[in-house]
């Protein structure tokens, strides 16, 4: 089943770590953001496929945006 | 003196050192990004140009940028405050040949400073302690195991072209080097283009004491006392004070001796700070000097009655030092308390957002260093430091004592805030007594 990933933080896209078809174990960075200095991941929450990811690098995203989406 | 200083920063800096310029009678230009349009720093100013857009490297860090600013302002002299380029040489150099006083050490100084392993053998050789280490920086592991094998485990990793605890990795043994080495590196490639690490032996618990000094350029060096900055999360200051505690007459005689010993032999100019480790035998190792005005520099205005962003401006406008060694005296005690937008309960985490009220606490002895005002908008984009509070009295309980009232009367609302956590280093008992080292935020001492 599809499931959305959300920021956890505001926050600016620093990189992208994943693409869709990548097979990622639970807790493995799927984005890094970047705030006030720190790159901060943000992870899968669980196993699973990435489907999509809704983010470009630069972007800014508000925390509770969704980000990506892993099946 | 200086027509026009422009101030290449923003937040709280910037405002102290527009105060700095209209101490000694200087028009103050302030620099703005998109996202600092209507921020303090910039109606404090006499003058401000817009950079740029938010992103700090399109402003705040683009040197032609800030240049092109100085000269559509008429200003005849740059102050680059901490972080952003401050201890950028090349920016250094590009203002002199662009006809600007740079208001800090000549290029060449930040340079050597910069480059930790070329700063390490510099020391050493004026006689200042350094932990067992690298000579030089190591770009592969197999390079860095051998001297760690030499020097023993555990080790530090540390980047050998920047500091402030970016591409800092501690090893206890070969296997944790190897799994550590290739991530400092990328850390320290990323923040500072070069990916060199050097090895360190590592000290466990040790106190972080610095001293701040004052050179003119011609080999006069003083010092103003020393600086006792051990409560720190990610290698980074969240309290400093001047005095500090409970420092052995010997340790500190040590310190101050060190650190004019090492600036007077780079024949260093303008404010700088340079950094020790003090062990718990009171043994001390230089860590690193800071070539700039450092965040807690008001804790060494407060007890010795200086106003350091006015000697930068007298130095470097040509002026020989304003003190004699004699005269800079430590008069009861101070201490800075950092109140950063983190969230202390989720590990430190950034927490961005909009000002929605703010009541800043007033009184003796308080002073308040703050970048933001009510409706200001915290954004991702720079470092999250809101406000300084440094507290002075007669004694360092009386300094606590008012920093934990202002703390109490302190009110933010809309971001998360260090405030609370700060309350809670301020009412440690080993704080109370001075105990204090550099690793107690992370071993949870602090912990609501």
């Amino acid at each position: 089943m599809a499931e959305e990933i959300k920021a956890h933080i505001t926050g600016v896209v620093f990189q992208i770590t994943t693409k869709p078809g990548d097979a990622v174990a639970a807790g493995d960075p799927v984005i890094v953001l970047e705030s006030m200095k720190m790159e901060i991941p943000v992870e899968a929450p669980r196993a699973g496929t990435v489907k999509e990811i809704r983010v470009a690098e630069g972007q800014t995203v508000q925390e509770g945006d969704t980000v990506a989406v892993i099946d | 003196m200086f027509r026009a200083v422009l101030v290449a920063n923003r937040g709280e800096i910037a405002r102290r050192i527009i105060r700095g310029c209209h101490a000694v009678g200087v028009r103050a230009i302030a620099v703005y990004s998109e996202a600092d349009r209507d921020a303090p720093h910039v109606r404090d100013a006499d003058d401000a140009v817009a950079i740029g857009p938010a992103p700090a490297r399109d402003s705040y860090l683009s040197g032609a940028a800030i240049l092109d600013a100085a000269r559509g302002a008429g200003a005849d002299a740059i102050h680059p405050g901490y972080g952003f380029l401050s201890e950028n040489w090349q920016f250094a150099e590009a203002c002199g040949k662009a006809g600007f006083v740079f208001i800090g050490p000549p290029p060449d100084a930040i340079r050597q400073m910069g480059d930790k392993t070329e700063a390490r053998r510099a020391m050493a050789a004026a006689g200042v302690p350094v932990l067992p280490g690298s000579d030089g920086p190591s770009a592969d592991v197999a390079q860095a195991l051998g001297v760690a094998e030499r020097v023993g485990f555990p080790v530090m990793l540390k980047a050998a072209a920047g500091g402030g605890g970016i591409g800092m990795a501690r090893a206890a043994d070969p296997a944790e080097l190897e799994r550590s080495f290739a991530s400092a590196s990328r850390r320290a490639q990323s923040a500072f283009g070069v990916g060199a690490l050097y090895v360190e032996r590592y000290l466990a618990r040790p106190r972080h004491v610095e001293v701040q000094i004052f050179g003119d350029g011609r080999g006069d060096v003083v010092h103003l006392h020393e600086r006792e900055c051990s409560v720190q999360r990610r290698h980074q200051k969240l309290v400093e004070e001047s005095p500090a505690p409970n420092l052995g007459a010997g340790t500190k005689r040590g310190l101050v001796e060190a650190a004019v010993a090492g600036a007077r032999a780079i024949r260093y100019a303008n404010a700088g700070t340079i950094e020790f480790l003090v062990d718990a035998d009171g043994r001390l190792y230089f860590l690193e000097m800071n070539t700039r005005l450092q965040v807690e520099h008001p804790v060494t205005e407060e007890v010795s009655g200086v106003d350091l962003v006015a000697a930068q401006l007298r130095v470097a406008a040509g002026d020989g030092l304003p003190w004699t060694q004699d005269a800079i005296v430590q008069r009861g005690a101070a201490i800075e308390v950092r109140v950063y937008a983190e969230d202390p309960a989720r590990q430190f985490l950034p927490s961005p957002g909009t000002i929605t009220r703010l009541d800043i606490p007033g009184g003796d002895g308080l002073r308040i260093e703050s970048g933001v005002v009510a409706g200001s908008v915290v954004t991702p984009h720079y470092d999250p430091l809101l406000m300084k509070i440094i507290a002075a009295g007669p004694s360092r309980d009386a300094a606590i004592e008012r920093l934990t009232a202002a703390l109490d009367a302190l009110v933010i609302d809309g971001v998360k805030t260090t405030a609370p956590f700060l309350q809670r280093v301020l009412a440690h008992p080993d704080f109370r007594r001075g105990a204090v080292h550099t690793q107690m935020v992370e071993q949870g001492a602090f912990n609501g």
